[in-house]
């Protein structure tokens, strides 16, 4: 076992990418939780989906794929953040007009340009050869920007998180959390996707936060336990899929999908022990 | 002086103005009750009163050094608001968040405002419980208890009993008479219940597209818009 690992850990790429997949779970995770809570899961899926296409568009014109594509996708936050806040119907059809779009766009970018190759592949489904020394660096930059903020702004997150009209009252300025939240998902979901595949990435989201919440009852516990969940199901999913050679993202999906059942398990036998 | 003056104020919603040229002042003490039909500005005028929601004319003022973002408010439950996980405690806390500043975590005095909050208000028994394991009224209460960490002299209730039973209904009314009387909180409460409102309140404010009324209650029973809607409540 030890050996393996040791091989493992001999290969530069595979260092970067446990790394980089390590930070990038971390923050999904604790984002993720504030996400999922305020009902804007779509979001993640829908930022995906626009980092896949102006990554497309980048590559296509021979850009710097981080520094393009990380803007975009930032602004396509705050404009699907109005829109789901605008709690209209129109809202919620209006964040998947976008994301499909930007998927399309990226696909005849690609088709034009390359042809239909193992690139598209690699960006819908994720490569774990991708991460570079500059992914490293910003991901460390990341999740320590992640980790102050809920070290530092918890309660005012928990207030805003459970009620934004009452935290708003009391003078939260709700807003501009708002559009930290969205900005931090944005790098995050850029950073993830290469690695994870624009098709996959929003699960590193959504899974870890209601996987805790089929358990914990209280706000603390949930992150908490989502968020070692994420790093422990993202170190499963790849060495999984090293050993099988499997793809890394969908790896590591299918470990959060059992862990999501496991813990719907667990939450049920608890709920018929405690008496009503 | 007056707490809370409003002077000419009109609201906008979607385009539509829902208030009109609206004026009314309220008193340390004073129980409002402010009764309507759906879509009158209820929801509004509370709403622009806590800075939420611009004024499309007239003005809002706050006396007796009472600042906007001290106002204990409890706003209508949402949905998303009954299977949140998070804890009685917590809920109760981010009610002092008003007076924190920038300093990052809850105090000793902080902690203690939270639980004599609590205890006030029935729940502190369950303050390591889960909010979405509560029963209605009990959540409402915690929302209560919340409020009242923010403030010292105002609350703005937005339709507190919708959705509870009865029995919790009554006990709801109760604690905030006795808030309103044993401690001379002002009310403003939004109802629909307009037989309980001309019970409870010192006051009453019926907004229907225009202001129709604005008096004691025992005034508002005598008029011709408290008439036809006490008729048209009871039929209900």
């Amino acid at each position: 076992m030890l050996e393996w690992i040791a091989e493992l850990l001999s290969y530069p790429f595979m260092v970067r990418a446990l790394v980089v997949g390590v930070l990038v779970s971390l923050c999904s995770a604790l984002l993720g939780v504030s996400l999922v809570l305020k009902r804007y899961s779509m979001i993640g899926d829908g930022l995906s989906h626009v980092g896949f296409g102006s990554l497309a568009v980048a590559m296509a014109f021979g850009l710097a794929p981080l520094q393009v594509t990380i803007p975009v996708v930032v602004l396509a936050a705050f404009l699907l953040l109005r829109l789901s806040e605008s709690g209209r119907i129109k809202g919620d059809a209006a964040v998947a007009l976008i994301s499909t779009s930007a998927l399309a766009l990226g696909v005849l970018t690609i088709s034009i340009t390359t042809g239909m190759n193992t690139d598209v592949c690699n960006y819908m489904f994720g490569s774990i050869l991708a991460m570079s020394t500059s992914d490293v660096r910003l991901s460390i930059l990341l999740s320590a920007a992640v980790l102050i903020l809920f070290a530092f702004f918890y309660h005012r997150l928990f207030a805003v998180t459970f009620d934004e009209s009452f935290s708003r009252a009391t003078g939260i300025h709700a807003g501009v959390y708002n559009m930290l939240l969205a900005t931090l998902t944005a790098v995050t979901v850029v950073l993830g996707m290469r690695m994870m595949g624009a098709m996959l990435i929003s699960s590193l989201i959504i899974f870890p936060a209601l996987t805790a919440m089929r358990v914990c009852k209280r706000f603390l516990p949930v992150v908490l336990v989502s968020a070692t969940l994420s790093v422990v199901c993202f170190v499963i999913g790849l060495g999984l899929s090293y050993a099988l050679s499997t793809a890394t993202g969908a790896s590591i999906v299918a470990v959060n999908l059992f862990a999501f059942l496991l813990f719907s398990l667990i939450g049920a036998v608890g709920k018929r022990r405690k008496p009503a | 002086m007056a707490l809370l003056t409003c002077e000419g104020v009109s609201l906008r919603y979607d385009r539509v103005t829902v208030v009109d040229h609206l004026s009314f002042s309220l008193s340390r003490g004073d129980y409002l009750c402010v009764v309507g039909e759906n879509g009158s500005g209820k929801s509004s005028l509370v709403k622009a009163i806590l800075g939420l929601m611009p004024l499309a004319g007239g003005t809002i003022r706050l006396g007796e050094g009472l600042r906007r973002s001290h106002i204990g408010y409890l706003p209508q439950q949402t949905a998303r608001q009954r299977d949140f996980p998070a804890g009685v405690q917590e809920i109760v806390l981010s009610g002092c968040l008003n007076r924190m500043g920038l300093r990052p975590f809850y105090s000793t005095k902080e902690k203690h405002r939270a639980a004599q909050a609590m205890e006030r208000l029935g729940v502190y028994g369950m303050r390591r419980e889960s909010y979405h394991e509560l029963s209605g009224g009990q959540q409402q209460r915690v929302l209560l208890a919340r409020a009242l960490c923010a403030t010292q002299s105002m609350l703005l209730l937005d339709e507190p009993v919708a959705g509870l039973d009865p029995l919790a209904t009554a006990e709801f009314y109760r604690l905030i008479a006795e808030l309103n009387r044993e401690d001379q909180v002002t009310i403003l409460m939004i109802s629909h219940d307009i037989d309980a409102a001309v019970t409870c309140a010192s006051h009453i404010l019926h907004l229907s597209g225009e202001p129709l009324f604005f008096g004691s209650a025992q005034a508002y029973r005598e008029s011709e818009a408290g008439r036809r809607f006490l008729k048209e409540g009871s039929h209900a």
